[in-house]
């Protein structure tokens, strides 16, 4: 399912690269709660690697145990080829994590010049200021920033190192629509710069916007691995709503119809694409009305993933 | 430099001697900032201890004597002693057990900081609080007490109770590890106000009913203040060998049981 050629050909070198950080065959429980089944996960060097999925998937517990701050249950995690609490590792590692609260009392400049402080070779104050987007700020006490400006500090200390490998765990929770691209411009020109990018997130446009590889995970297992095209395409694509006298049965002989089902007064279409299935509903259809046409939302993307599993499984039955 | 090498150069990263104490400094200056910013700490653990000074020791008894010792002299030992259990407590026990419980000790321990940075920074904090406390006493009790002494036996005075912030300071680091952020301030009341009462830092220890005199036996702020009131001539009868070794032996029980909470952290959630 590979969409061009140059793709294919990012996808060889990306495999051929060094692996950075790497969770083997490990499982993660909480007591009774399993966090983490068998996973298998490879961010390999100069990449940002997505973790897709929704609140409790198991992200962060996947983020932590890279970061060495838990062990797990079996399996093994590798950064840098070793173990992740090496604090040679740690030097090469910078990482944004979520955070309940902060010292509040310690202005922004403050808070970054300790963290540059434990890193050999920090990036200069003026540069973290830059590109956090806090030059403004940086003489402003923590507890007086706004959600967003708190997430761009903690975005500043996790790269204040200038580490090889950044970890960013929900990076742009709570951060409006123009600081989150703001965010994405920085975290694409580390990437330039030859760094590592793990990221997780609970919005596919966000994965779509930055990784080169999107692991989708749900219920601690990763259900989907691949490009973002190869994701997309797997999880149904559009949906198209519209008001039309036409039946379930004939909306689905449309090529490219994967689903129809009445909602209301309309019905709802899932397709791959969009354009090619319009045409045909409004060839078939000249009464039709009230046409919408949206992205599939992470949460379908879900549906599409995990029934997608349910039928590969029935139709081996 | 091509993204494979920077990957593969596995040279080690040894960080020079000037370096590490880089981080220590300034991991204990900002510790020192943060909380001489916070007004509930500063408050609490400097103000208290002044207030009943100046009401037990200046207001009501500064003509009065216990033995040979003038009260106003005898109260900044005892109310010193009270003032570095607070300090010492509050500065380790309630930001630890925040910092625990709300994920930043995550954040911290992720990074590459040296983790007995982070406790030395608190330990400092509560001594350079002490020091404060034990200051502003003897500037109260020398302007409105009419407090004289030696400046050695000063010296002594307060390098005994900044010292004796050594075994809070372990006491709140084992507190902080097994309290939660919100149960902290009350945790640490809870053994620092009756703890206080039972050494004879409020009430001295000769006026108090007999069976608490025998408690306080078992309790290092009494020994501490013991120590301290040794330094001022007002001391019980006990050697200072004792008090000294009573304070040390508790010390390493607590920070045996912090050491039990750090490494419990190490494979949990939050911590």
């Amino acid at each position: 399912m590979i969409a061009t050629l140059e793709e294919a050909q990012n996808l060889k070198r990306a495999s051929s690269r060094t692996a950075v950080a790497s969770l083997e065959a490990v499982s993660k429980n909480y007591g009774e709660i399993r966090a983490l089944r068998n996973v298998n996960f490879t961010v390999r060097a100069g990449q940002v690697v997505a973790l897709l999925g929704p609140n409790g998937a198991g992200k962060t517990t996947a983020v932590k145990l890279l970061l060495g701050l838990m062990q797990p249950n079996s399996g093994k995690t590798r950064v840098f080829g070793g173990d992740p609490t090496n604090p040679q590792n740690r030097m090469r590692t910078g990482a944004m994590l979520q955070v309940g609260k902060v010292p509040e009392t310690l202005r922004v400049r403050e808070h970054i010049d300790l963290f540059s402080s434990y890193y050999p070779k920090p990036m200069p104050l003026e540069e973290v200021l830059a590109v956090a987007g806090l030059e403004k700020l940086r003489d402003r006490k923590f507890g007086d920033l706004s959600g967003g400006q708190r997430q761009r500090t903690l975005f500043a200390l996790a790269i204040c190192g200038d580490p090889d490998l950044l970890f960013l765990d929900e990076p742009t929770v709570g951060l409006d629509v123009e600081a989150r691209r703001a965010l994405w411009e920085e975290i694409r020109r580390l990437v330039e710069r030859g760094k590592t990018v793990l990221l997780t997130t609970h919005y596919l446009e966000e994965a779509d916007a930055l990784a080169d590889r999107i692991a989708v995970i749900n219920q601690g297992e990763i259900i989907a691995e691949g490009t973002p095209a190869e994701i997309k395409a797997q999880t149904g694509g559009k949906r198209i709503r519209c008001i039309t006298a036409l039946s379930r049965a004939s909306l689905l002989q449309i090529p490219g119809v994967t689903d129809a089902k009445h909602d209301r007064e309309a019905v709802e279409i899932r397709a791959r694409e969009a354009e090619p299935v319009v045409r045909a509903l409004l060839a078939r259809d000249p009464s039709l009305s009230g046409l919408e046409i949206t992205s599939a939302g992470l949460e379908e993307a879900f549906l599409a993933l995990t029934q997608d599993n349910g039928e590969n499984a029935n139709r081996q039955n | 430099m091509s993204t494979a090498e920077v990957v593969l150069s596995n040279t080690q990263i040894e960080r020079s001697l000037s370096h590490t104490a880089t981080i220590y400094l300034k991991e204990a200056k900002y510790e020192f900032l943060k909380n001489l910013r916070l007004r509930v700490y500063t408050a609490s653990v400097i103000s208290f201890p002044l207030m009943f000074y100046v009401l037990f020791g200046l207001v009501l008894n500064s003509k009065e004597s216990i033995g040979s010792t003038h009260i106003p002299t005898y109260l900044i030992a005892t109310y010193g002693t009270f003032g570095v259990m607070g300090a010492s407590l509050f500065g380790t026990a309630s930001g630890l057990a925040a910092d625990r419980g709300l994920g930043w000790l995550q954040v911290k321990r992720a990074s590459p900081m040296p983790p007995f940075a982070y406790f030395t920074a608190k330990v400092i904090l509560s001594m350079i609080f002490s020091a404060i406390v034990v200051a502003l006493l003897l500037v109260l009790g020398i302007s409105f007490g009419g407090v004289r002494m030696p400046l050695a036996e000063m010296a002594k005075l307060i390098g005994t109770l900044v010292a004796g912030s050594l075994p809070f300071s372990a006491m709140g680091l084992a507190i902080g590890y097994f309290v939660g952020p919100n149960s902290a301030p009350a945790a640490i009341n809870l053994i620092y106000l009756p703890m206080s009462f039972c050494s004879g830092l409020w009430v001295p220890y000769m006026f108090l009913p007999k069976f608490v005199r025998q408690i306080a036996l078992a309790l290092p702020p009494y020994h501490l203040s013991q120590l301290a009131l040794g330094t001022v001539g007002a001391g019980a009868n006990q050697s200072i060998a004792t008090h000294w070794e009573v304070l040390l032996a508790f010390t390493l029980i607590c920070l045996g049981i912090a050491r039990i909470g750090f490494q419990r952290d190490q494979g949990k959630l939050y911590g």
